[in-house]
């Protein structure tokens, strides 16, 4: 099971101080977040994308790479990384970039955004966001893949030999999940390439997550990758955590409130009790995020957000510290002693590679003995 | 056929006072739409949702967009129903801030096909055409299928005069219900449910359609 921290970047003031931040101590906090992410024994630490204020995060793999040069053990990805606006050779290079710098510890989530606007910014229409999805997605497929690739869209000037490069890493293609808040046609896409399939946990009822990790698993077992429990899930959460409850919900409560997703509609408690929103003690967040569990089947990768809506540094390290001491080693132990052996842990590069490799001396121990 | 379900009518009332003459009228129209179905050998199970109980859910649910568990049952009850009767008061011209959110609220192809009654109250008769002007579009947009009879109440039409050419309200009433009831009488009844939306379309399809020609 892996366990790590997502953020989106936004760039909002503090709203208990009011004290505004600039832009590159947002960018520097945010990799300072990485880094102790990893100390406290997180394995993945994640960046959103956006393109409009008051968000940081426009460039990923910049950021990512920044942050792959202070750290050494946790894996670098994406929540989520535009597949609509951006131009998927751009993705192809970019991702094959960090990933050779990362030594491998690269993966990305792709999404379609959130932010109408981005898209005519981007050259691009709302109304065919599903569609890009697809197309794009599929190309970048193949550029991974394919030494050259011959493409023509209808969203895209056509490919002749095209060699996107640098090639992944060791022939291996960064892994990819595919983040959905609420279309089936994505969970499909996960599903007919073996891709792990993300569910951000955010802001809705579980009920809803749970229906779209339903239709990835049994697609997933359709195309042919394995049994639905095999299927690889995540799931996002935003959370708080302090020693005990009533001090994570005193302290949590401004920045919920001021959240712009959450903010100025049900209250904290009522978010608590419909959606997977965690505030609380240690022992509060062992025991909802293994409800998760219970919802949508043994899964792969959990990651928490913790610093949206302002929450200043300091605190966002400390809920690391308290989440890397008495959350996730409990968490680990009772998802691994859990999980069925069939069921896979979540793919990184060097399961891929020794995956391979394995594949390749099998191959090769076959014609031996042919001979 | 004595063996077919009983139809479900949700009512969707608007009216702020209790009692309210919204409630009101919604009733009188829920009974007429009853006496006509059971004149068809139909029986109804009627569900009312009354907005006030869900305001608060309902601005909620536009910061956080998603229902409460409350509010999700009445959307339920609505989208699932056989036939719909909406009932709300005139303000401002128009209909209420909290119908129109309410319907705000509910995904826009949950309505398709619908047999609905629409119907509004107000103090003078002025009014009456926002009927035609608000709520006939407004269901119009969401593809249900409205009656001709709109029933607008005023705050006249609840006392008469013995003058069966003014006193219309109950023939307006009456007329309305027929023409609900005529919609809903021959659907199979017990809810048929729409799709929750979660149709998988193959992937090979998605990939075909954006081949170039």
């Amino acid at each position: 099971m892996q366990f790590g921290t997502f953020s989106i970047g936004d760039v909002n003031a503090n709203p208990v101080t009011g004290q505004p931040r600039t832009e590159q101590e947002r960018l520097k906090d945010m990799a300072a977040i990485a880094v102790k992410a990893e100390e406290a024994g997180f394995d993945v630490f994640a960046t959103g994308e956006h393109h409009n204020p008051p968000f940081v995060s426009s460039s990923p793999t910049t950021h990512l790479a920044y942050i792959a040069a202070k750290t050494s053990r946790i894996i670098l990805s994406t929540s989520t990384t535009l597949i609509t606006t951006n131009d998927p050779v751009k993705i192809a290079e970019d991702y094959a970039v960090l990933q050779h710098l990362a030594d491998g510890r690269v993966d990305l989530m792709l999404g379609r955004g959130n932010t109408g606007p981005v898209y005519p910014w981007f050259g691009k229409d709302v109304r065919h966001g599903i569609p890009l999805a697809i197309e794009n997605y599929a190309l970048l497929h193949r550029l991974w893949r394919e030494e050259y690739v011959d493409w023509e869209g209808r969203f895209r000037t056509p490919l002749q030999s095209f060699t996107s490069v640098p090639r992944p890493l060791d022939g291996i293609p960064p892994f990819v999940w595919h983040g959905s808040v609420r279309s089936p046609e994505i969970a499909e896409q996960a599903a007919y390439y073996g891709d792990g399939f993300f569910v951000n946990n955010l802001f809705m009822p579980k009920d809803h997550f749970r229906r779209l990790i339903g239709i990835y698993r049994e697609r997933y077992a359709h195309y042919g990758h394995g049994s639905p429990e095999q299927a690889i899930v995540g799931a996002g959460g935003m959370i708080f955590v302090r020693k005990n409850s009533q001090d994570a919900v005193r302290e949590y409560r401004p920045y919920f409130d001021n959240s712009p997703m959450a903010g100025h509609g049900p209250t904290m408690e009522e978010y608590m009790e419909q959606t997977p929103l965690i505030v609380g003690s240690p022992q509060q967040v062992i025991d909802k995020a293994l409800t998760f569990r219970e919802h949508y089947g043994d899964y792969q990768r959990q990651l928490f957000n913790i610093d949206t809506g302002g929450v200043p540094l300091k605190a966002v390290l400390e809920t690391l510290d308290l989440l890397g001491e008495e959350v996730i080693p409990v968490l680990r132990k009772e998802f691994d002693a859990l999980r069925p052996s069939h069921v896979p842990e979540a793919p990184t590069h060097a399961s891929r590679l020794a995956e391979r490799d394995a594949t390749v001396t099998f191959v090769d121990a076959d014609k031996e003995e042919s001979k | 056929m004595s063996a077919r379900q009983p139809q479900r009518l949700a009512v969707v009332s608007a009216g702020l006072s209790v009692p309210s003459s919204t409630r009101l009228l919604a009733d009188r129209l829920t009974e007429a739409v009853r006496a006509e179905l059971a004149g068809a050998g139909r029986e109804v199970d009627v569900q009312v949702v009354e907005l006030r109980d869900l305001a608060a859910d309902i601005a909620k649910n536009f910061a956080s967009g998603f229902p409460s568990p409350d509010l999700a049952d009445a959307i339920e009850s609505v989208t699932s129903a056989d036939g719909l009767i909406a009932v709300t008061p005139v303000f401002t011209a128009s209909y209420s801030g909290l119908f129109k959110s309410f319907f705000d609220v509910i995904d826009n192809d949950a309505l398709t096909g619908k047999p609905v009654l629409a119907a509004a109250t107000g103090g003078t008769a002025r009014h009456s055409l926002a009927l035609e002007h608000a709520l006939r579009p407004l269901f119009a947009y969401l593809r249900a299928v409205v009656v001709p009879t709109a029933v607008y109440a005023a705050s006249e039409d609840w006392g008469g005069h013995g003058d069966p050419l003014t006193d219309t309200l109950p023939t307006r009433i009456a007329r309305a219900g027929r023409e609900l009831a005529a919609l809903m009488r021959d659907l199979p009844g017990g809810a048929a449910r729409a799709d929750d939306g979660t149709d998988v379309v193959p992937f090979a399809q998605q990939l075909a359609a954006l081949r170039p020609e």
